[in-house]
């Protein structure tokens, strides 16, 4: 039971994760109709940026700080020197000139940093465990994930709903020859919407890179991961962002550990195992057909 | 079929041949090599084209189809050599190396998957369908990164590469021969398949959905057919590269690949017949010249493909033909 507790946890933690990711896309994606595939490489570059500040000055905090405003920073002169010269063009343009920013931007990384992994040493707050009611001893920094995630929705909900930012966004999704006749600066407000998507993208990089390691690539597997959420929620939607991103990571991490041990009540243990992972890394597509078939255009989605 | 049109496409393939040819006349073994990988590379994306350029239907997933293929040519001539069954329910099936045995399996295998993707993925439009064939593609990957009777992440090689009728396989000359016949069938194929009824249809849904429903035409199952048949050239491409390689794994399926055959029918221009040949020939060309200069020669293909996206949007050959001819 504890272990179903834990794994739980994980899964929101996971989830969290891939929300911070889907956000910034499905925004940028409902907002100036584009699809962005360098959304993962905002993510590396956030977890770079951690790295580097952190071993720099030695705390963790200002590395934080650091990965959201280098990505913040990267994905606004992205966004200024080749990304607004793509919403008009047809997806297909979009993938390539993205996808080509991708192999700029690992390159770059790769150059800059080399290809051996980072690691991260967490700061002495977060470093260890929690025993939670019920006795379950928890990562106090898988926790603080969880809560930073819920924080970062609360507040994405509050400025899209209650600020005028938000509002702008929202009028912007519905009509944007509209808010831009009613003297609304659509360039700049487009700038800010990719620069927010970019800034979420780095952070969930920089906390993912504190769990795990820093490399070059780490975006990419990420990335799709955040399409699937997009696409079971919903383009445009962040509510659908969050549900997506919770069924996303709930099923990855239940399935991968519940999978194996099924199959072995009815096979032998090393099949069992194999088998199990096998389906197991296949779920959340399959999560994702089903979605499809029941709702084409997501669990949120308005538009086709 | 103009002749006008046709051209460009006939100096194309004629310039890939001549290529080969004086490259193993004057011992350049190495540049067959590259020119076979630029007839195969150039099939995958003949039949990604097929889909993308005259359907609109961008799939970002044909490394599914691509590697399918391939995993189906290792799978067969593991097992040959190794004289086990493939199979043994519902009847013994046994591995086989004869090219010409192997292609049909291949093709039926990629087509299949391509049936059961394009099925689901057709449901959706514009950026969902990006995303859904790409989920789709990265499924396979992590199969065969987990599933670890052929290989896993390791991938699989056998070590003689398959045979053919009355050729020696392992001369690169020859192989390129092969492989270039097909292309060249595939070409001849898929030109007349776009002249068709069908690929009037085709086009036609692609430009303006509403008028061909309005007309009696199910744009779903056009749609799907094309997707079908593209995915099964990219499984017979899948299985041409298998034996260049004689070694297959999980990389053929990655979403890399998938990119990079969009990138050849780019390069060359969407919807042009030879277009695919002429990206891949400038892909592989810049990757052996910028290689050797610079580990991050893939930076500078960046750089380049978003000068050619923001600035020659119909590709090179769009950019070398000027206005003339769209065929």
């Amino acid at each position: 039971m504890l272990l179903l507790a834990e794994q739980v946890l994980n899964g929101l933690q996971y989830g969290m994760m891939l929300f911070l990711m889907a956000a910034g896309l499905t925004l940028v994606f409902g907002v100036m109709g584009l699809i962005n595939l360098a959304h993962g490489s905002l993510y590396m570059v956030g977890a770079f940026a951690c790295a580097a500040v952190a071993a720099a000055t030695g705390s963790f905090w200002l590395g934080l700080a650091a990965s959201l405003a280098a990505a913040a920073a990267l994905g606004a002169l992205v966004e200024i020197v080749v990304i607004r010269r793509l919403y008009a063009r047809d997806h297909l343009d979009q993938v390539l000139a993205t996808f080509a920013l991708i192999l700029v931007f690992s390159e770059g990384t790769r150059w800059l940093f080399g290809s051996f992994p980072l690691y991260l040493s967490l700061p002495p707050v977060l470093s260890g465990a929690v025993t939670l009611p019920g006795g379950l001893i928890y990562p106090a920094f898988r926790l603080a994930i969880i809560v930073i995630g819920v924080l970062v929705a609360l507040g994405l909900f509050w400025l899209i709903t209650r600020t005028r930012l938000g509002i702008r966004i929202r009028a912007g999704e519905a009509d944007r020859e509209m808010i831009a006749a009613l003297g609304v600066d659509i360039a700049k407000l487009y700038t800010m919407v990719f620069a927010l998507g970019a800034a979420l993208a780095g952070l969930s990089g920089a906390l993912v890179g504190s769990v795990q390691s820093v490399q070059v690539g780490m975006g990419e597997p990420v990335l799709i991961l955040a399409f699937v959420t997009v696409v079971i929620g919903g383009i445009g939607s962040i509510k659908g962002a969050l549900i997506g991103a919770l069924l996303v990571g709930m099923t990855d991490t239940l399935g991968k550990a519940l999978l194996p041990g099924l199959f072995a009540r009815f096979m032998e243990a090393s099949a069992a195992t194999s088998v199990g992972s096998a389906l197991a890394s296949m779920l959340i597509y399959v999560l994702m057909a089903l979605v499809l078939i029941w709702r084409p255009t997501g669990l949120y989605g308005a538009r086709a | 079929m103009r002749l006008t049109g046709a051209l460009p496409n006939f100096v194309v393939f004629a310039a890939l041949i001549a290529v080969a040819v004086i490259a193993d006349l004057t011992g350049n073994p190495y540049i067959v090599t590259l020119a076979t990988k630029v007839a195969i590379f150039g099939l995958a994306g003949v039949g990604l084209n097929l889909a993308l350029g005259y359907g609109g239907l961008v799939s970002f997933g044909h490394a599914a189809f691509f590697g399918l293929g391939g995993y189906v040519t290792a799978i067969l001539a593991s097992h040959a050599a190794s004289a086990t069954p493939v199979a043994t329910f519902p009847f013994t099936m046994m591995g086989t190396n004869e090219m010409l045995a192997i292609w049909p399996f291949a093709i039926l295998v990629a087509g299949f998957a391509a049936l059961v993707i394009g099925a689901l993925s057709l449901r959706t439009k514009g950026v969902y369908f990006i995303m859904v064939t790409l989920a789709f593609a990265q499924m396979l990957y992590y199969f065969a990164i987990s599933w670890p009777t052929y290989g896993g992440e390791d991938g699989l090689s056998f070590y003689v590469r398959n045979t053919f009728p009355g050729a020696n396989t392992f001369a690169p000359l020859q192989f390129f021969g092969i492989c270039a016949t097909m292309l060249a069938i595939t070409m001849v194929l898929v030109a007349l398949l776009t002249q068709s009824r069908f690929g009037l249809a085709l086009r036609a849904a692609k430009e303006n959905e509403t008028r061909v429903i309005a007309s009696g035409i199910k744009p779903f199952a056009i749609r799907l057919t094309a997707f079908v048949l593209s995915g099964m050239v990219a499984g017979l491409a899948g299985a041409l590269f298998a034996d260049l390689n004689r070694f297959v794994s999980p990389t053929m399926l990655s979403w890399h690949m998938s990119g990079e055959i969009i990138i050849f029918v780019i390069l060359g221009g969407v919807g042009r017949l030879a277009g695919p040949i002429a990206g891949a020939a400038v892909f592989i060309t810049l990757e052996y010249l910028l290689g050797p200069i610079s580990d991050h020669w893939q930076a500078l293909l960046g750089f380049l493909l978003i000068l050619i996206v923001l600035f020659a949007p119909k590709g090179l050959m769009g950019l070398a033909l000027g206005k003339r001819g769209n065929a």
